[in-house]
């Protein structure tokens, strides 16, 4: 199989960045969608400096209204589209996808590649509208509004419609992989809990964001040529849009959310020293999670002029979707019992991933509830609650994954000291930033509200100073992941002792994953 | 599936090397076919939102869809309809005679696919451009003065018509690129009894492009 | 000191002005409640448990069971109960907030960037103001004239979007004297944070009185102008010269402005009505075609005043 030169691995068997930006192999692709997604994570972060440093005071504080909307569309669409989405699949997917399953890469390598520069070539679209009149929308580009706005709403739409072909060929990717690449005796039952969750995510992706796409292209065509589809001023209907989008859009946030609980089992199962709880449970719940998710779009549109037979209808269903979901956090605490525990940081994220995504996954119920939901929807209720599950919950995952899969993809160890740091600020940070911000919506604060009346104005500063200490968090976790890559200590294959296949091999892998075709006899969790 | 990956025998046959991450060619061809079903799924939810979108306003506004299919002749659309159910046969018939080692009838058979879709375009062509000729355009650019133009809202039976006919026309230019695509390695002799995939991956792309055209036919020109 | 109210910083609901309002907050306490419960069960849970099974040696390894499927059914099953608890409780609700009463006082609503307005039966329109009496249903018939936008009342625990091409529904039943805010809570551009009006729920005869009443009276042209410029052009337009979203005001009054597109135009009375009725035929350079037609809102005695205090802003 590979070359049993045991100083080759995949960073050094060939150099030059040729070498990189045509590579195929699935591991260099990961890394290169990881600092894609660092780079974004970072711009997105910017914007959401700006605006938080905006609402710490009522009135214009550091721009005016038209900065502010930009600044939050910008914020919105640069997080979904280029980073949360992607973020775990792409980055951490492509690298351990086929490891895990103890194959030599993924089904369509060149496929893989061409995903990673739709991507980069969407972004840049998007970044473009920056210097191009802008875009105002919010992420959500509701009709007839976007039909009529800035200019550079065409380019921001454009862009996403491109990066959406990332997603969807990743997906393609990978649902092929797992069904046609796994190792010898690596039946389904046998498979890691991330792997489970990358296939119903790919799954979504492939089936929900085409539907995206052809609304976005819809929307262009409606801003350049007048159609007429969603323009009430020729016949068509603004709601209609609203459908469509959420059609993609709801199936997205599983998108962005099952793999990070796929993270999650596999920091479970090897910081307990143990298999995850309940494999099974937990292995279907994703699988369900993602079929139910198709038929509850509606819940984002419960005020918007829907019927209440719909309404009630879409209520009904979410509350479904929340048994699978409310399953994991329970096998995931039944894992730690009778478990023994080491507090690594990866774990120290796993366990703040349980602690958001819980009150995360909590408030989603009373948002089901369609009598609670029409006081808070559109209000700051909405906005805490998809950062709990977004930040808390997918973000919190990816820090987890980060530091849990550093050693292994770069062959050295991140300093544990300041990566604590990290969790304490992030996790501090990050409930002062948007727990007040479930008050001020109850309260009656709308969102995407540039200003503010007097009496929201002692929660928005708690919260930007909140955002100020998250922002720390990740600065300082940029430099740790930094110095680990470039400067960090030699580890060993295998300093968890993980049972999963990568961690069976070297660190730094080398190219073909595995000097010996692994063949599996066991569950993906077994200690001896 | 790369050119790379063939060879000559000392024979002067081809032989295409199998991907080094597949254990051997038929995973490989498995895997690409379901690749390709999957990537169908894609499309048929795709254009399926456009589906959707006519279904409902159809349902609203029948008067603007009546009006607007007058403009439409069945006859140019059955006739691309026939035309492109024998590009289908003849893509399909490709596939068998790869399998019987047959090189002449596998161009042969491209050959008659890649001009049914010329043809194809071809009418495609006659029917925009003479509604572009005539000011029967989507939405702002529609300047037809006839009498149906009292009907309100009359271009947005356009947006649809041309919407849904462009994409699909897109598709069908895809497809012709990749027909010559296949043509070109055939000439070169890259496929026979051992390697057929990209024949029969075209070709299931090709099928969907005809089915789609299949149910826009009748949603445009029949139903109207 | 955060809470402006008793009510805010009890439940950080804001004081309730209807009956439905405070059956949402029983809901809200319900629900608050067992996600409260929720949460101290996982995260007590998974913090006993991390005391409890820190690793004690280099080599040891969890034990415990794999699964235990009555345990899945349970954890399964008694959420599943709680959630279809909180759905019928929320359906019924839900229910309560949108049935639209038989009989009731009929207001249509007009929302348009960035503001909202209030028509009555009798004629009389009312820009941010919106008077209602007492211990009465009111109904409103809402449309946008131009994007998506959503009237709000936290008070009252309710809101509907309006939608431009169609009519949507709201209805209340105030139980408590008192002014409310209403919000816009649908993103609808610059001043979205902006468009802000208030519910006035006052005795019925207060309410006769202000319905019957000229809200004019007495006033010059100019004073009428300048009480329709504060309810409805302030938003977007200055007094002074300085710019906002529109031009501002001062001094224009028998100008040559100068227009998008190369011509000139003198402000005079013609002018100034066109760009009341239709914004958009005439725009003056370096601003964007933005305003939306205020046609059939203003009187005429109104759109005289507004005519009148521009003269005035010399």
């Amino acid at each position: 199989m590979a070359s049993s030169d045991p100083n080759k691995n995949y960073l050094n068997e060939k150099s030059g960045l040729m070498s990189w930006l045509t590579t195929l192999d699935h591991k260099r692709i990961g890394v290169m969608y990881m600092i894609a997604v660092m780079f974004f994570f970072l711009c997105g972060g910017i914007f959401a400096m700006l605006l938080r440093t905006e609402l710490i005071h009522a009135g214009p504080t550091i721009m005016n209204s038209q900065q502010y909307n930009q600044v939050m569309t910008l914020h919105g669409a640069i997080m979904v589209f280029m980073v949360i989405i992607p973020g775990i699949p792409a980055f951490m997917g492509n690298f351990f996808l086929p490891m895990q399953i103890g194959a030599k890469d993924v089904a369509f390598p060149k496929l893989n590649l061409i995903s990673w520069y739709c991507l980069i070539i969407g972004a840049i679209v998007v970044v473009a509208s920056l210097f191009y009149h802008g875009v105002d929308t919010g992420w959500t580009f509701y009709t007839p509004y976007s039909i009529k706005t800035m200019n550079g709403t065409t380019l921001v739409v454009a862009g996403a419609f491109i990066i959406g072909f990332s997603s969807i060929l990743t997906g393609l990717n990978f649902v092929a992989t797992v069904h046609k690449l796994r190792a010898p005796g690596m039946s389904f039952f046998r498979m890691p809990l991330f792997v489970w969750a990358l296939y119903s995510t790919a799954i979504l992706q492939v089936l929900a964001t085409p539907v995206l796409g052809i609304t976005l292209l819809l929307l262009v065509f409606e801003r350049t040529m007048g159609i007429g589809i969603f323009d009430p001023e020729m016949g068509g209907d603004p709601v209609l849009f609203q459908h469509f989008f959420w059609f993609y859009s709801h199936p997205a946030v599983y998108i962005m959310i099952l793999p990070a609980m796929g993270v999650v089992s596999e920091l479970m199962a090897t910081f307990c020293r143990k298999p995850v709880f309940g494999y099974k449970a937990v292995a279907f719940s994703s699988i369900g999670i993602a079929a139910v998710s198709f038929f509850v779009w509606g819940h984002h549109m419960f005020v918007s002029g829907q019927s209440e037979v719909a309404g009630i209808l879409f209520s009904f269903i979410t509350m479904l979707v929340g048994v699978p979901t409310a399953i994991k956090c329970f096998n995931w605490v039944a894992t730690m019992y009778k478990a023994s525990i080491r507090f690594d940081s990866p774990f120290l994220f796993a366990l703040g991933f349980l602690f958001l995504f819980t009150i995360g996954g909590v408030t989603g119920i009373m948002l089901a509830t369609i009598g609670f939901d029409v006081h808070v929807h559109d209000t700051y209720f909405v906005v805490a609650h998809f950062h709990y599950v977004m930040v808390g919950g997918t973000l919190m995952a990816i820090m987890g994954g980060f530091y849990y899969w550093l050693p292994k993809m770069f062959g050295r160890m991140y300093n544990e000291f300041w990566a604590r740091v990290t969790f304490v600020l992030i996790f501090v940070g990050f409930n002062v930033t948007f727990f007040p911000q479930f008050i001020l919506g109850t309260m009656g604060m709308p969102r995407r509200y540039f200003d503010y009346l007097p009496e929201y104005q002692p929660l928005n500063t708690i919260s930007s100073i909140g955002a100020y200490t998250i922002g720390t968090g990740f600065l300082i976790a940029l430099f740790v992941i930094l110095h680990c890559i470039f400067k960090g200590e030699k580890a060993p294959d295998n300093p968890w002792g993980a049972r999963t296949l990568e961690w069976q091999t070297k660190s730094p892998p080398p190219h073909e994953n595995f000097y010996q075709q692994p063949v599996v006899t066991g569950g993906p969790y077994e200690y001896r | 599936m790369s050119t790379a990956n063939v060879s000559h025998s000392s024979s002067g046959e081809y032989h295409h090397h199998t991907a080094h991450h597949f254990e051997n060619a038929e995973a490989e061809y498995n895997a690409s076919k379901f690749g390709v079903w999957l990537f169908l799924c894609t499309e048929i939810l795709m254009f399926g939102g456009l589906f959707v979108g006519y279904i409902i306003y159809h349902q609203r506004y029948p008067e603007i869809f009546h009006t607007g299919a007058k403009f439409l002749d069945w006859r140019l659309g059955a006739t691309n309809t026939v035309v492109l159910l024998i590009s289908s046969l003849t893509m399909a018939l490709s596939i068998y005679y790869a399998q019987v080692n047959n090189k002449k009838m596998v161009l042969v058979n491209l050959y008659v696919t890649l001009a049914c879709a010329f043809v194809f375009l071809g009418i495609k062509w006659i029917e925009w451009s003479h509604k572009i000729h005539e000011g029967l355009l989507p939405g702002r650019l529609f300047h037809y003065d006839g009498p149906e133009a009292a009907v309100k809202d009359l271009p947005m039976y356009f947006g649809f018509y041309f919407g849904m006919t462009g994409l699909h026309a897109s598709h069908v230019i895809c497809g012709m690129a990749l027909i010559v695509w296949l043509i070109v390695r055939a000439h070169k002799g890259h496929f026979g009894k051992n390697y057929w995939t990209p024949l029969e991956c075209v070709g299931l792309f090709w099928h969907l492009v005809d089915l789609i055209w299949i149910y826009l036919f009748p949603l445009l020109y029949l139903i109207g | 000191m955060f809470f402006s109210s008793p009510a805010y910083a009890s439940t950080f609901m804001p004081p309730a002005g209807t009956a439905i309002a405070q059956q949402v907050d029983t809901l809200y306490g319900f629900l608050v409640a067992i996600s409260f419960i929720s949460c101290v069960l996982v995260i007590g849970g998974f913090v006993y448990f991390s005391f409890k099974y820190r690793r004690q040696s280099e080599n040891e390894k969890g034990g415990g069971l794999s699964h235990h499927n009555l345990l899945e059914f349970l954890w399964s099953f008694i959420p599943f109960v709680l959630f279809m608890v909180a759905f019928v409780w929320g359906w019924i609700v839900y229910s309560h907030l949108r049935s639209m009463p038989k009989d009731g006082l009929e207001i249509a609503i007009q929302a348009q960037k960035w503001n909202w307005t209030f028509v009555y039966k009798s004629g009389k329109s009312s820009s941010g103001e919106f008077y209602v009496p007492i211990d009465q249903d009111v109904k409103m018939v809402m449309t946008s004239k131009d994007v998506i936008h959503s009237f709000y009342v936290p008070a009252f625990r309710n809101k509907q979007d309006v939608v431009p091409g169609r009519y949507t529904t709201l209805w209340f039943h105030p139980n408590k004297i008192g002014d409310y805010q209403i919000f816009c809570a649908e993103y609808c551009g610059d001043q979205h944070s902006g468009m802000l009006a208030k519910v006035h729920v006052v005795s019925r005869q207060k309410y006769e009185e202000w319905l019957a009443n000229d809200e004019f009276k007495g006033l010059s042209l100019e004073q009428v102008g300048q009480k329709v410029y504060t309810s409805r052009c302030m938003v977007c337009h200055n007094t002074t010269d300085e710019k906002k979203i529109g031009p501002g005001w001062k001094g224009i009054w028998g100008k040559e402005e100068a227009l998008e597109g190369g011509s000139t135009v003198k402000v005079d009375e013609n002018y100034l009505r066109e760009s009341i009725v239709n914004p958009n035929a005439k725009i003056v350079k370096g601003y964007p075609p933005a305003m939306t037609s205020f046609a059939g809102q203003l009187s005429e005695q109104e759109m005289l005043g507004v005519i009148e205090y521009i003269k005035s802003l010399k």
